[in-house]
Protein backbone atom coordinates (compact mmCIF):
# COMPACT_ATOMS: atom_id res chain seq x y z
CA UNK A 1 0.00 0.00 0.00
CA UNK A 2 2.80 2.39 0.97
CA UNK A 3 4.63 1.43 -2.19
CA UNK A 4 1.60 2.26 -4.34
CA UNK A 5 1.21 5.70 -2.74
CA UNK A 6 4.93 6.33 -3.28
CA UNK A 7 4.71 5.23 -6.90
CA UNK A 8 1.61 7.32 -7.63
CA UNK A 9 3.09 10.42 -6.01
CA UNK A 10 6.25 10.24 -8.11
CA UNK A 11 4.32 9.29 -11.24
CA UNK A 12 2.13 12.40 -10.87
CA UNK A 13 5.21 14.61 -10.37
CA UNK A 14 6.81 13.01 -13.44
CA UNK A 15 3.77 13.54 -15.66
CA UNK A 16 3.29 17.15 -14.47
CA UNK A 17 6.97 17.91 -15.10
CA UNK A 18 6.72 16.38 -18.59
CA UNK A 19 3.71 18.59 -19.35
CA UNK A 20 5.72 21.52 -18.00
CA UNK A 21 8.54 20.75 -20.46
CA UNK A 22 6.29 21.03 -23.48
CA UNK A 23 4.15 24.01 -22.45
CA UNK A 24 6.66 26.25 -20.64
CA UNK A 25 6.97 29.68 -22.23
CA UNK A 26 10.65 30.11 -21.47
CA UNK A 27 13.08 27.46 -22.81
CA UNK A 28 15.15 27.74 -19.62
CA UNK A 29 12.10 26.68 -17.61
CA UNK A 30 11.63 23.78 -20.01
CA UNK A 31 15.13 22.54 -19.25
CA UNK A 32 14.47 22.88 -15.54
CA UNK A 33 11.28 20.82 -15.85
CA UNK A 34 13.29 18.26 -17.81
CA UNK A 35 15.75 18.07 -14.90
CA UNK A 36 12.81 17.40 -12.57
CA UNK A 37 11.59 14.69 -14.96
CA UNK A 38 14.93 12.92 -14.94
CA UNK A 39 15.40 13.12 -11.17
CA UNK A 40 11.90 11.74 -10.59
CA UNK A 41 12.56 8.95 -13.07
CA UNK A 42 15.75 8.11 -11.23
CA UNK A 43 13.74 7.68 -8.01
CA UNK A 44 11.28 5.39 -9.81
CA UNK A 45 14.19 3.40 -11.22
CA UNK A 46 15.48 2.99 -7.66
CA UNK A 47 12.12 1.43 -6.82
CA UNK A 48 12.75 -1.03 -9.66
CA UNK A 49 16.13 -1.91 -8.10
CA UNK A 50 18.13 -0.45 -10.99
CA UNK A 51 20.42 1.50 -8.68
CA UNK A 52 23.37 1.86 -11.02
CA UNK A 53 21.28 3.26 -13.87
CA UNK A 54 19.41 5.60 -11.52
CA UNK A 55 22.70 7.10 -10.38
CA UNK A 56 23.96 7.22 -13.96
CA UNK A 57 20.82 9.05 -14.99
CA UNK A 58 21.42 11.74 -12.38
CA UNK A 59 25.19 12.03 -12.80
CA UNK A 60 25.48 11.73 -16.58
CA UNK A 61 22.11 12.98 -17.74
CA UNK A 62 21.28 15.73 -15.31
CA UNK A 63 24.92 16.55 -14.63
CA UNK A 64 26.21 16.62 -18.20
CA UNK A 65 23.61 16.43 -20.94
CA UNK A 66 20.99 18.74 -19.43
CA UNK A 67 23.65 21.23 -18.35
CA UNK A 68 24.76 21.22 -21.98
CA UNK A 69 21.17 21.98 -22.97
CA UNK A 70 21.08 24.78 -20.42
CA UNK A 71 24.32 26.25 -21.78
CA UNK A 72 23.00 26.24 -25.33
CA UNK A 73 19.61 27.70 -24.35
CA UNK A 74 21.28 30.51 -22.43
CA UNK A 75 23.91 31.11 -25.12
CA UNK A 76 21.45 31.50 -27.96
CA UNK A 77 19.43 34.68 -27.98
CA UNK A 78 16.04 33.17 -28.78
CA UNK A 79 13.05 35.30 -29.68
CA UNK A 80 10.34 33.32 -27.90
CA UNK A 81 7.40 35.28 -29.34
CA UNK A 82 8.24 34.31 -32.94
CA UNK A 83 8.68 30.67 -32.05
CA UNK A 84 5.42 30.49 -30.13
CA UNK A 85 3.39 32.43 -32.67
CA UNK A 86 1.30 29.43 -33.78
CA UNK A 87 1.43 27.60 -30.47
CA UNK A 88 -2.31 27.49 -29.80
CA UNK A 89 -3.07 26.38 -33.34
CA UNK A 90 -1.03 23.19 -32.92
CA UNK A 91 -2.32 22.32 -29.42
CA UNK A 92 -5.55 20.47 -30.41
CA UNK A 93 -3.69 18.35 -32.95
CA UNK A 94 -0.94 17.50 -30.46
CA UNK A 95 -3.44 16.59 -27.75
CA UNK A 96 -5.37 14.42 -30.20
CA UNK A 97 -2.20 12.53 -31.19
CA UNK A 98 -1.25 12.09 -27.54
CA UNK A 99 -4.73 10.82 -26.62
CA UNK A 100 -4.65 8.28 -29.44
CA UNK A 101 -1.18 7.12 -28.37
CA UNK A 102 -2.25 6.75 -24.74
CA UNK A 103 -5.41 4.86 -25.71
CA UNK A 104 -3.43 2.48 -27.91
CA UNK A 105 -0.69 1.80 -25.40
CA UNK A 106 -3.07 1.42 -22.47
CA UNK A 107 -5.43 -0.90 -24.31
CA UNK A 108 -2.58 -3.21 -25.29
CA UNK A 109 -0.94 -3.08 -21.86
CA UNK A 110 -4.22 -3.63 -20.06
CA UNK A 111 -5.43 -6.50 -22.26
CA UNK A 112 -2.13 -8.33 -22.44
CA UNK A 113 -0.89 -7.89 -18.91
CA UNK A 114 -3.74 -9.92 -17.38
CA UNK A 115 -2.52 -13.35 -16.44
CA UNK A 116 1.09 -12.80 -17.44
CA UNK A 117 3.80 -14.37 -15.29
CA UNK A 118 5.47 -10.94 -14.99
CA UNK A 119 2.46 -9.52 -13.15
CA UNK A 120 3.68 -10.73 -9.78
CA UNK A 121 6.34 -8.72 -8.04
CA UNK A 122 9.69 -10.53 -7.62
CA UNK A 123 11.29 -10.86 -4.22
CA UNK A 124 13.40 -7.83 -3.27
CA UNK A 125 17.13 -8.42 -3.52
CA UNK A 126 19.21 -9.00 -0.42
CA UNK A 127 20.76 -6.02 1.33
CA UNK A 128 24.30 -6.90 0.20
CA UNK A 129 23.27 -7.50 -3.41
CA UNK A 130 25.17 -5.27 -5.84
CA UNK A 131 23.30 -4.13 -8.92
CA UNK A 132 26.51 -2.63 -10.34
CA UNK A 133 28.32 -5.96 -10.03
CA UNK A 134 25.43 -7.80 -11.68
CA UNK A 135 25.40 -5.32 -14.55
CA UNK A 136 29.17 -5.44 -14.97
CA UNK A 137 29.15 -9.23 -15.08
CA UNK A 138 26.99 -9.24 -18.22
CA UNK A 139 28.26 -5.97 -19.72
CA UNK A 140 31.89 -7.06 -20.01
CA UNK A 141 31.21 -10.63 -21.09
CA UNK A 142 28.07 -11.11 -23.18
CA UNK A 143 27.75 -7.55 -24.43
CA UNK A 144 31.42 -6.64 -24.80
CA UNK A 145 31.21 -5.93 -28.55
CA UNK A 146 28.23 -3.65 -28.09
CA UNK A 147 30.16 -1.96 -25.28
CA UNK A 148 33.09 -1.30 -27.61
CA UNK A 149 30.72 0.04 -30.24
CA UNK A 150 29.17 2.36 -27.65
CA UNK A 151 32.58 3.81 -26.90
CA UNK A 152 33.10 4.33 -30.63
CA UNK A 153 29.77 6.18 -30.83
CA UNK A 154 30.90 8.49 -28.04
CA UNK A 155 34.24 9.14 -29.77
CA UNK A 156 32.34 9.96 -32.95
CA UNK A 157 30.11 12.38 -31.04
CA UNK A 158 33.15 14.18 -29.62
CA UNK A 159 34.77 14.55 -33.05
CA UNK A 160 31.56 15.65 -34.75
CA UNK A 161 30.74 18.23 -32.08
CA UNK A 162 34.24 19.73 -32.26
CA UNK A 163 34.39 19.77 -36.06
CA UNK A 164 30.93 21.32 -36.39
CA UNK A 165 31.49 24.14 -33.94
CA UNK A 166 35.10 24.97 -34.89
CA UNK A 167 35.44 28.05 -37.06
CA UNK A 168 38.00 30.60 -38.21
CA UNK A 169 37.07 34.17 -37.42
CA UNK A 170 38.46 36.98 -39.55
CA UNK A 171 40.35 39.78 -37.83
CA UNK A 172 41.61 37.56 -35.05
CA UNK A 173 45.23 38.19 -33.94
CA UNK A 174 46.95 34.81 -33.96
CA UNK A 175 50.52 33.64 -34.44
CA UNK A 176 51.47 31.89 -37.66
CA UNK A 177 54.38 29.72 -36.60
CA UNK A 178 55.33 28.80 -40.16
CA UNK A 179 55.74 32.43 -41.10
CA UNK A 180 57.69 33.16 -37.94
CA UNK A 181 60.20 30.38 -38.52
CA UNK A 182 60.79 31.05 -42.20
CA UNK A 183 61.54 34.73 -41.77
CA UNK A 184 64.84 36.10 -43.18
CA UNK A 185 67.23 38.53 -41.61
CA UNK A 186 66.74 40.87 -44.55
CA UNK A 187 63.01 41.09 -43.89
CA UNK A 188 63.46 42.46 -40.44
CA UNK A 189 66.56 44.75 -40.27
CA UNK A 190 67.94 47.39 -42.58
CA UNK A 191 71.44 48.83 -42.13
CA UNK A 192 71.75 52.47 -43.05
CA UNK A 193 74.96 54.38 -43.41
CA UNK A 194 74.73 57.98 -42.31
CA UNK A 195 77.05 60.78 -41.43
CA UNK A 196 77.92 61.46 -37.83
CA UNK A 197 76.22 64.52 -36.52
CA UNK A 198 78.31 67.53 -35.55
CA UNK A 199 77.28 67.99 -31.94
CA UNK B 1 0.68 -3.42 -5.08
CA UNK B 2 2.66 -1.88 -7.90
CA UNK B 3 2.75 -4.21 -10.89
CA UNK B 4 4.45 -3.98 -14.25
CA UNK B 5 1.19 -2.64 -15.68
CA UNK B 6 1.59 0.55 -13.65
CA UNK B 7 5.06 1.17 -15.00
CA UNK B 8 4.08 0.41 -18.58
CA UNK B 9 1.12 2.79 -18.37
CA UNK B 10 3.28 5.52 -16.87
CA UNK B 11 5.78 5.05 -19.67
CA UNK B 12 2.95 5.19 -22.22
CA UNK B 13 1.72 8.49 -20.78
CA UNK B 14 5.25 9.91 -20.81
CA UNK B 15 5.70 8.81 -24.43
CA UNK B 16 2.39 10.42 -25.44
CA UNK B 17 3.22 13.70 -23.70
CA UNK B 18 6.54 13.99 -25.49
CA UNK B 19 4.88 13.02 -28.77
CA UNK B 20 2.38 15.84 -28.25
CA UNK B 21 5.31 18.12 -27.42
CA UNK B 22 6.88 17.41 -30.80
CA UNK B 23 3.66 18.48 -32.53
CA UNK B 24 3.01 21.50 -30.31
CA UNK B 25 6.55 22.91 -30.39
CA UNK B 26 7.22 22.16 -34.03
CA UNK B 27 8.91 25.50 -34.60
CA UNK B 28 11.34 25.43 -31.70
CA UNK B 29 14.24 23.16 -32.53
CA UNK B 30 15.67 23.06 -29.03
CA UNK B 31 12.36 21.86 -27.59
CA UNK B 32 12.18 19.20 -30.28
CA UNK B 33 15.52 17.86 -29.02
CA UNK B 34 14.24 17.91 -25.44
CA UNK B 35 11.11 16.01 -26.46
CA UNK B 36 13.28 13.36 -28.09
CA UNK B 37 15.16 12.98 -24.81
CA UNK B 38 11.80 12.44 -23.07
CA UNK B 39 10.78 9.84 -25.66
CA UNK B 40 13.97 7.92 -24.98
CA UNK B 41 13.33 8.15 -21.23
CA UNK B 42 9.88 6.61 -21.72
CA UNK B 43 11.44 3.77 -23.73
CA UNK B 44 14.05 3.23 -21.01
CA UNK B 45 11.25 2.91 -18.44
CA UNK B 46 9.89 -0.12 -20.31
CA UNK B 47 13.29 -1.78 -20.44
CA UNK B 48 13.94 -1.26 -16.73
CA UNK B 49 10.46 -2.43 -15.72
CA UNK B 50 10.72 -5.63 -17.76
CA UNK B 51 14.27 -6.21 -16.56
CA UNK B 52 13.09 -6.01 -12.96
CA UNK B 53 9.94 -8.08 -13.29
CA UNK B 54 11.57 -10.80 -15.41
CA UNK B 55 14.70 -10.87 -13.26
CA UNK B 56 17.02 -10.44 -16.24
CA UNK B 57 19.79 -7.78 -16.20
CA UNK B 58 20.05 -7.63 -20.01
CA UNK B 59 17.34 -4.98 -20.11
CA UNK B 60 19.45 -2.72 -17.92
CA UNK B 61 22.44 -3.22 -20.22
CA UNK B 62 20.26 -2.07 -23.09
CA UNK B 63 19.26 1.05 -21.16
CA UNK B 64 22.96 1.71 -20.66
CA UNK B 65 23.48 1.70 -24.43
CA UNK B 66 20.41 3.84 -25.05
CA UNK B 67 21.76 6.41 -22.60
CA UNK B 68 25.08 6.40 -24.48
CA UNK B 69 23.44 6.93 -27.85
CA UNK B 70 21.11 9.59 -26.43
CA UNK B 71 24.05 11.52 -25.00
CA UNK B 72 25.86 11.37 -28.35
CA UNK B 73 22.68 12.45 -30.14
CA UNK B 74 22.20 15.39 -27.78
CA UNK B 75 25.81 16.54 -28.25
CA UNK B 76 25.64 16.38 -32.05
CA UNK B 77 22.15 17.89 -32.17
CA UNK B 78 23.17 20.84 -30.04
CA UNK B 79 26.34 21.35 -32.12
CA UNK B 80 24.21 21.50 -35.27
CA UNK B 81 21.84 23.88 -33.49
CA UNK B 82 24.69 26.23 -32.55
CA UNK B 83 26.02 26.22 -36.11
CA UNK B 84 22.54 26.91 -37.50
CA UNK B 85 22.00 29.76 -35.06
CA UNK B 86 25.34 31.27 -36.07
CA UNK B 87 24.51 31.26 -39.75
CA UNK B 88 20.80 32.21 -39.57
CA UNK B 89 20.35 33.83 -36.14
CA UNK B 90 17.18 31.76 -35.62
CA UNK B 91 16.22 28.31 -34.37
CA UNK B 92 12.85 28.33 -36.08
CA UNK B 93 12.49 25.08 -37.98
CA UNK B 94 10.50 26.83 -40.72
CA UNK B 95 13.47 29.05 -41.57
CA UNK B 96 15.54 26.03 -42.50
CA UNK B 97 14.18 25.48 -45.98
CA UNK B 98 17.25 26.16 -48.13
CA UNK B 99 17.12 22.62 -49.54
CA UNK B 100 13.48 22.97 -50.52
CA UNK B 101 12.98 22.46 -54.26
Amino acid sequence: MFELIFFLGYAIVLVCAAVGVIVARNPVHSVMYLVLCFVTSAVLWLMLEAEFLAMTLILVYVGAVLVLFLFVVMMLDIDVSVIRSHFTRYVPFGVLIAAIAVAEVWSVVWMRSQGLPVASRPEPAAADFSNTKELGAVLYTEHVYAFELASFVLLLAIIVAIVLTMRKRSGLKVQDVDKQVSVNRADRIRIVRMKAESD
Amino acid sequence: MVTITHYLMLSGVLFAISLAGIFINRKNMILLLMCIELLLLAANFNFIAFSHFLGNPDGQVFVFFILTVAAAEAAIGLAILVVLFRTRASINVEDMDSMKG
